[in-house]
Parts: structure tokens; C-alpha cells; sequence
């Protein structure tokens, strides 16, 4: 009894050391591994600017504004890729929103319960088909279709009105600004309707219950319960959304056309800051021409930073409000 | 009396209709977002297995005009992408480690969570800039190891991300009475709270890989593409996603095709590593 | 700290012979003795606890005797539990709280910062009111905390793995799921599983923290046997919402209102005659 207690005692005293030694050397390197996450990010910034220098120093502010694109006499400016990164991303949501926002709803008010897991999971695994596949089809399927059989009509019917007809005037080739945004916002569709339903069904049952116990009705219950509960959140996940949009590249570079003109009409070709890049970077020759396009990059970066902390700035208010409410 | 009943019934079927309009339209929605996907999974089955053969899995990638397959291809995707969470898996695992075992005194886990979450957000062909500028421009040339890299950089945060929700989800009861035995900290996260948790951290490990395994634009300036077998990942290593966008955007018919074939084959492999994750949570 | 057990094991023995007639036999009758007789296993001066800026336990002065049931009772939130935190300084986990005054075990200042937590935690071993089973098998369950401190044969390992399940009254039950997962076992056994494996390390203070109040009365009638059993080798404290169960197992009893120790006394003084009315009142239901 005595050795064993005795000999029980030095393996306590040897293991007690090297514990603290090994829990110094494994708090330390968890944090070591931390830090690296936001040493890449900085890493990131710094080496986008030194990347963009060269050409923000030549063209300075006029590079933002300019929409000259010309790597023969080496003359570039940003317009054309923003303008096209942004239009693309408002038509993406525009059909995005409602669309998500709708099966958001179906899957949590008004699905049989039967039905409710096939079609969750179906919108869940869409959302996991990478971009390059929903470019392909877009290049391949979609463009066709939608030159022969859509884009006549919109240019017809909708080119004639004043204003904004222009934007849906010319001719019907398929591919072009319009498409890019259709197909990203095919492609949105089950990130933000999977975001939504998220939301909607953490609205406490009590709540709706009480709703539906006044005798109202579905669409009362989510207008007057739900959309207020979740409002902030909705804001933060059609963010979440468009930060996917801006930043996507192979879905758009395949149908967009890559045309580096300022053109009105939404039926014509044009180019995103990211299918810019895709298309031209391995090509790109000469450092002003590399160094331009490393700034749009950088702009890209901070466009999409904006807007994942304008995201995270309305989804942590959500969680404060739930936090004060439990 | 009757009467405030007849405004009741008025009101009552205008809500009703309402409601009925709204649902119609919310189920019109559903039919109009799954329309799209349902075309664009069945166009992609029936082009992806009408170009399927067993030549894809056996030849490499052939000129235009002559026959091949994609297999030089295949074999390099799969070498970079298991590269690629090699590298991301233990750091974004140990980094979520920290976050949820060791920040709750630490200033900078809001920043480091702020900042990982911008790493996920982040444009992947910014990754891709990235990783061309400080690896691709100093080495001399595209490279396997470029391409890992940059997966790697996508697969981070994920890991991070999910490998924190959860050790959280963990209940410190669990970390308490591993404690309370004389555990040192370090043996309670890796024998108790690593156990506990290890369906999930797997899970995240697994959708990461699942969402690396068709980025493609981090790759175009990266690994670039090779139409031969690589010997080495010091060199432009051929991959499928960017075999499939250059085939696609090519005129030549028999490159498409293998595009198609091609596509076919990492959507089923992403959606087979997602159903994988899902029956795995499930059965835990 | 353990290196002169052997021969404080033997007064022990001598001293426990000397007080024989108050063995524990679990019966509320029996007279537990006066603390001032007994072996002091721990002391407790000037302990106050902080949460943050809450102040939870405000100048705790109390003696453990040694191989007897204290139990600790009082309302919720009147730092019962918290008091016991202290014991094995499990509270470290978290950031922002901490406890002033001392702590001494065995005359040796736990609350010092020089004390090795992960040696005072084997010393001193906690069961806790939710069973929590580690997600692993029976066996290594209990081998577990064993495996921390000990380089044992296999051969060992197994006696003592059924040793402490003996001493848990878990044996029969499981001897034949040893290779189980251990959160497939029932909650009733899941804590038992939990008090062996506590004992498994040897500890000298086995602290209980409601370790019933999740079980159904059958399986807290056999925990409270268990105390019954485990005290002859160890000290026990126990913290408990439920009176009655205060008085079934316990020696002394300490009654906490308000973070403050309001009386602590025999078992049988505090649950006939107490001197404070706050315990009176508690005891005979009228708040709380």
C-alpha cells in the first residue's frame, strides 16, 4: 500500500509538470493558429494595395470613373467592370429576394410536414452546386433559350418605353449583362432562401401560436409576427446574398461576354470586376495592365467587405435583441 | 347586430382572399426558383452521362480534335484539393479550438471572428490574386502547391467557423467534470471536448472539402492547368474545374463534351460529399 | 501534500477507532460528535466570492471534518454551490471570477496561486448535479482519470476499474457493458458511473454538487446508500436543494442564505434546534 501510494505520488509530481508544460504549448499554438487567420487577412489588404499602386498612382481618382479599358495603350479605368459588377448583383436580387423570400415562406408556413425535409434538403444541396456549373449551363442552355425566345419579346415590348427603354434595346444574343444577372440570381436563390428559413423558424412558436389563436391568417401571421421578429435579420441575410453576388466570378463569366464598353442596353455584353480578372489576368501583359487589374480586385474587396459588415452589423443586432428578450 | 355581421363576413372573406393570393404566390415562388434547378440538373445528367465513358477516368486531357479523357485531370484536382485541407484543416481546426476554448479572456477573438468571417465572404478569385502575388510571382511560375494554397485559404475559414459552433455546443458540464478528475486543460479539449464534438468538426472538415473540390476561379491563376500529367506540384498541375471552363469557352465540340462530362462529375461528387455530411449528423 | 498520507493514515485509523460509536451508519439519531473533536480536513477562513463585480459569497468561515458527510442546504442562488466551487477551484474555467481569503487543505493554502490545479482537482474530486458521462466507453469512462495520474498494467487498470465500480454499486449492472458507450447507460447509472469515476482517481474529498437532482427517487435512494458507504474512506460534501436528503446522509450541515454561512452545526442540532430563526424558518418551510 505504502509503494504504491508513494510511487503513485511521483508519477503525480512528474505528469503535474509536464501537464503545465503541454498546456502551455497547446493554448499557445490554438492562438498561434488563430492569429494566422488574421495575419492572411492582412496580408490580403496589404498585398492587393502594393498590387494596385502602380496603377492607382498613375491614374489616381480618374481610374474609378474613367471607362476606358484599353491594355494596347495601356489606358484603364474601373467603370465599365463596377458598373457591371453592380448592375448584375441588383438584377440577381431583384430576382433573388422575392423568390427566396417565397420559398422561405412555403417551407415554413405553408408545406405539408411530409414535404418539408425533401424540399429543405433540395434547396440546401443546390446551394452546395459549385458556380462553374451554373455558368456552364447558363453558357450553354439558358443563353440560347433566352436569345431565341426571350429577348426579342423584351426588346420588343419593353425597348419601346420612354426612359427606360433604352436599357432593353438591341440585339437578342443571349448572352450580355441581363443573363449574368439571371443566372446569379438563379444561383442566389437557395443561399438566401435557406438564410431565410433559418430565420423564419426561429420565431418561437408561442408567438405564431397566439397569432393563429386570434384567428388570423397565415399571411397575417407572417406579416404581423414573423417579418417583424426576423426583420433585421432578413436585412443581414439579403446582404449575405449580395456579397455573393458581387463577388461570384465563374457563374458570371461565362455569360456576360466580356466586353469592356459602357453600353445602356442591359441586352448587351459587358464585364464584372471578378469576370474581368478571370478572363484577363493570366493574359495580362505589362505591369500597368496586371496592376490595374489588381485593383479592381482591391475595389472588389471592399465592396464586398462593406457589405458583410453592413451584414454583420444587422445580424448582431438580431442577436442582441434576442438576447435581451430571453 | 346583423349588420355588423355582414361587415365581419366582407372583411373576414377579403382576408381570406388575400391570404389566399399570398400563399399562391409564395407557392408560385418555389415552383419558379426549383423550376431553374431542376432544368439545370437535368441538362446536366443527361449531357454529363451521355459523354461518360470509361476513356474520361483513363486519358488525359487530348488536343483539339483528338480523343481523351480527363484523368490527368481528376487525379490533380484530387491531389490539390486534399492538399489544400491538409493545410487548412489543422490550422482552422486548432484556430477554432481558440476561439471557443481559450478566448472567453481574449480580447482579440472578436476581431479574429470578425475577420474570419470576412475570409468566408471574400471573393474567392481575390484568394486567388492573393495567392498569386505571394506565391505564384516569387516562385517563378503557376504551381500545384499555388492552387492548395489557395484552396486551403477557402477552407479555412469554414473550419474555423464550424469547429467553434461546435466545441461550443459542447456542455461545460462535460469540460467541468473532465477538470474536476485533474484533467489539464490541454488533455480535457483533445480527449473530451474533441471527442464530443467530433461529428461536427468532421462535418465541417467535410463540407469545406465539399466546397472547395469545384472552386475553380481561385485556381485560374494558381494552379493554372497543365494538358499533361504533373510530376510534381512545383508545376502548373492540370485540375477539373479549370479544365472544364477552358474545354467549355473552347469552339472545338469534343471539349465541350468532356466539359459536360467533366461537370457532371464534380457536381455529383459535391453532392454526394453534401448527402454524406447530412446522413452523418443524422446517425450521430 | 499526499507524501506524509501514510503516516497520518494510521492516526487516522487510530482516531476513527476512538470515535467508532459515531461511525456513520446513515441513521439521523446517531450523535455525528462535535467538530472540535474531530480531524480537521479542511479549513475555510474569510472566504469571500466574486462573479465580476457581484460579490457571491461574502467571509465564509467553516471546518471540514474529515470522513464525514457535510452537507450544504439553503434557497437557490445562496451560493451553495458556488461555496464548493471553491473547494477544487473549478470556477478557474471561467474569466472573472474569483475568491479571496483562504482555503486550507490539510494546512496547505489551496486558494494560493502557487497551488497546481490539475493535482488539487485529483485530490479533490466533484461529481456534478446533470450526470456527465464522457463519450466513450464505461471503462474508459472510469480509466480515464485514472490514466491521468497513474502508469498501471492493464491488469491493474481492470481491478481497478471494477474496484470503483464496487465501490459505485454500478458493477453487477455493468460488468457486462464495460466496452458501452457511457451516455447509453441510464441517468440513474450515468451518475453513479460519474461518483465511480471520481473515487477511480483515489481522491481524499469527494464533493457532491446536487447529485440527485436530476435521478428518480429509486436511483437517489441508491446514490444516498453509496454516500453511506463512501464515507468511511472519504470526505464528503455534499450541496442539496432537498432537506430531507440533508438530514438521511449527513453529519453536519451547513445552511446558506444569501451567500452568507448562517449556521453550521451537527445534522441533528440544526434539524432539531437551531439556534438562528433564518434556519428555523428554512428548515420548517415557512421561505425558500
Amino acid at each position: 500500500m505504502e509503494m504504491t501510494q508513494n510511487s503513485k505520488d511521483m508519477t503525480i509530481i512528474r505528469r503535474g509538470n509536464a501537464g503545465q508544460i503541454l498546456d502551455f504549448i497547446f493554448a499557445n499554438s490554438t492562438r498561434i493558429c488563430a492569429v494566422i487567420v488574421l495575419l492572411i487577412i492582412f496580408a490580403m489588404m496589404v498585398s492587393l494595395f502594393i498590387g494596385a499602386w502602380p496603377a492607382f498612382k498613375k491614374f489616381g481618382l480618374h481610374f474609378f470613373i474613367s471607362d476606358k479599358w484599353n491594355p494596347v495603350t495601356e489606358e484603364f479605368g474601373a467603370l465599365v467592370a463596377i458598373y457591371g459588377t453592380i448592375v448584375t448583383s441588383i438584377i440577381a436580387m431583384l430576382i433573388g429576394v422575392p423568390v427566396s423570400f417565397g420559398i422561405a415562406i412555403f417551407i415554413t408556413e405553408l408545406c405539408p410536414i411530409w414535404l418539408k425535409r425533401p424540399v429543405s434538403t433540395a434547396i440546401e444541396l443546390l446551394a452546395a452546386i459549385p458556380s462553374i456549373i451554373y455558368g456552364m449551363w447558363g453558357l450553354f442552355v439558358f443563353a440560347p433559350f433566352f436569345g431565341d425566345h426571350i429577348e426579342p419579346w423584351i426588346s420588343e415590348y419593353l425597348g419601346g418605353i420612354p426612359f427606360l427603354g433604352h436599357l432593353f434595346s438591341g440585339p437578342p444574343l443571349g448572352i450580355g449583362v441581363l443573363t449574368a444577372g439571371i443566372i446569379l440570381g438563379i444561383m442566389v436563390i437557395p443561399f438566401m432562401a435557406s438564410v431565410f428559413r433559418d430565420l423564419f423558424e426561429v420565431v418561437p412558436a408561442v408567438l405564431k401560436e397566439s397569432a393563429y389563436g386570434i384567428g388570423a391568417t397565415t399571411w397575417e401571421v407572417v406579416k404581423m409576427i414573423v417579418l417583424p421578429y426576423t426583420k433585421i435579420g432578413v436585412v443581414g441575410g439579403v446582404m449575405l446574398g449580395l456579397g455573393r453576388a458581387l463577388g461570384e466570378t465563374m457563374a458570371v463569366t461565362f455569360v456576360i461576354g466580356n466586353a469592356d464598353r459602357l453600353e445602356s442596353s442591359l441586352l448587351m455584353p459587358g464585364n464584372t470586376i471578378s469576370s474581368s480578372l478571370a478572363n484577363q489576368f493570366t493574359e495580362a501583359v505589362g505591369q500597368m495592365y496586371t496592376s490595374s487589374l489588381i485593383a479592381l480586385g482591391l475595389i472588389l474587396f471592399f465592396i464586398t467587405f462593406v457589405v458583410l459588415a453592413v451584414a454583420k452589423f444587422f445580424l448582431l443586432r438580431l442577436t442582441l435583441k434576442e438576447g435581451q428578450r430571453t | 347586430m346583423s349588420q355588423l355581421q355582414n361587415i365581419n363576413i366582407r372583411l373576414y372573406k377579403r382576408r381570406i382572399k388575400l391570404n389566399f393570393l399570398v400563399l399562391s404566390a409564395s407557392l408560385l415562388t418555389t415552383l419558379f426558383g426549383l423550376f431553374w434547378l431542376v432544368w439545370l440538373l437535368v441538362t446536366l445528367f443527361s449531357h454529363g452521362f451521355q459523354y461518360l465513358d470509361l476513356s474520361v477516368f483513363t486519358q488525359p486531357t487530348p488536343p483539339p480534335g483528338e480523343a481523351g479523357g480527363l484523368a490527368n485531370a481528376i487525379v490533380g484536382s484530387v491531389i490539390i484539393t486534399v492538399m489544400g485541407v491538409l493545410i487548412g484543416a489543422p490550422i482552422g481546426v486548432m484556430a477554432g479550438t481558440f476561439l471557443s476554448e481559450y478566448a472567453m479572456r481574449s480580447r482579440i477573438a472578436p476581431l479574429i471572428r470578425f475577420v474570419n468571417d470576412v475570409l468566408l465572404s471574400a471573393p474567392s478569385i481575390i484568394i486567388g490574386v492573393f495567392i498569386y502575388e505571394v506565391v505564384v510571382v516569387p516562385m517563378g511560375n503557376f504551381s500545384g502547391w499555388a492552387g492548395s494554397l489557395a484552396l486551403a485559404l477557402i477552407a479555412l475559414p469554414i473550419i474555423v467557423r464550424t469547429t467553434e459552433d461546435m466545441l461550443k455546443m459542447v456542455p461545460n458540464t462535460v469540460r467541468e467534470a473532465a477538470c474536476a478528475l485533474g484533467a489539464p486543460r490541454w488533455k480535457m479539449t483533445v480527449a473530451i471536448v474533441y471527442r464530443a464534438a467530433k461529428a461536427g468538426i468532421l462535418t465541417g472538415i467535410l463540407l469545406a472539402i465539399a466546397r472547395i473540390s469545384g472552386e475553380t476561379a481561385p485556381l485560374l491563376f494558381t494552379a493554372l492547368n497543365n494538358q499533361f500529367w504533373s510530376s510534381s506540384l512545383n508545376e502548373p498541375v492540370a485540375n477539373l474545374p479549370v479544365v472544364i471552363f477552358q474545354f467549355a469557352m473552347s469552339p472545338y465540340e469534343d471539349w465541350q463534351n468532356l466539359a459536360w462530362a467533366g461537370a457532371f462529375l464534380i457536381t455529383l461528387s459535391v453532392l454526394v460529399l453534401n448527402i454524406l455530411v447530412r446522413t452523418f449528423l443524422r446517425n450521430r | 501534500m499526499a507524501m506524509d498520507n501514510s503516516g497520518m493514515e494510521k492516526e487516522k485509523t487510530l482516531l476513527e477507532k476512538g470515535f467508532s460509536s459515531i461511525k456513520h451508519t446513515g441513521d439521523v439519531s446517531t450523535p455525528a460528535g462535535d467538530l472540535s473533536s474531530l480531524e480537521i480536513k479542511m479549513r475555510v477562513r474569510d472566504l469571500d466570492f466574486y462573479y465580476g463585480k457581484f460579490h457571491a459569497l461574502h467571509s465564509i468561515t467553516m471546518d471540514i471534518p474529515e470522513k464525514r458527510v457535510t452537507a450544504m442546504i439553503g434557497p437557490s442562488g445562496c451560493g451553495k454551490s458556488t461555496l464548493i466551487r471553491c473547494f477544487n477551484r473549478i470556477y478557474e474555467l471561467y474569466p472573472r471570477q474569483y475568491a479571496t481569503g483562504e482555503i486550507l487543505l490539510d494546512g496547505r493554502n489551496i486558494l494560493s496561486p502557487k497551488e497546481d490545479l490539475n493535482l488539487l482537482r485529483a485530490q479533490v474530486g466533484m461529481v456534478f448535479q446533470k450526470p456527465t458521462p464522457f463519450p466513450m466507453s464505461v471503462y474508459d469512462n472510469i480509466a480515464f482519470g485514472v490514466r491521468l495520474y497513474e502508469n498501471l498494467s492493464r491488469s491493474e487498470m481492470d481491478e481497478r476499474v471494477e474496484w470503483a465500480l464496487q465501490k459505485a454499486a454500478l458493477w453487477k449492472e455493468v460488468k457486462d457493458k464495460l466496452r458501452q458507450i457511457g451516455t447509453a447507460l441510464s441517468g440513474g447509472q450515468q451518475q453513479r458511473l460519474c461518483i465511480a469515476r471520481a473515487i477511480a482517481v483515489k481522491p481524499e474529498i469527494v464533493l457532491l454538487d446536487e447529485p440527485c437532482s436530476a435521478l428518480d427517487p429509486i436511483s437517489t435512494a441508491k446514490v444516498e446508500e453509496l454516500i453511506d458507504e463512501l464515507v468511511s474512506d472519504y470526505t464528503i460534501i455534499i450541496v442539496t436543494h432537498n432537506m430531507q436528503q440533508a438530514a438521511r446522509v449527513s453529519d453536519f450541515t451547513a445552511f446558506m442564505y444569501l451567500g452568507k454561512l448562517i449556521e453550521y452545526d451537527s445534522t441533528d442540532k440544526m434539524f432539531t434546534n437551531p439556534v438562528k430563526k433564518e434556519t428555523e424558518d428554512y428548515i420548517t418551510g415557512r421561505f425558500g
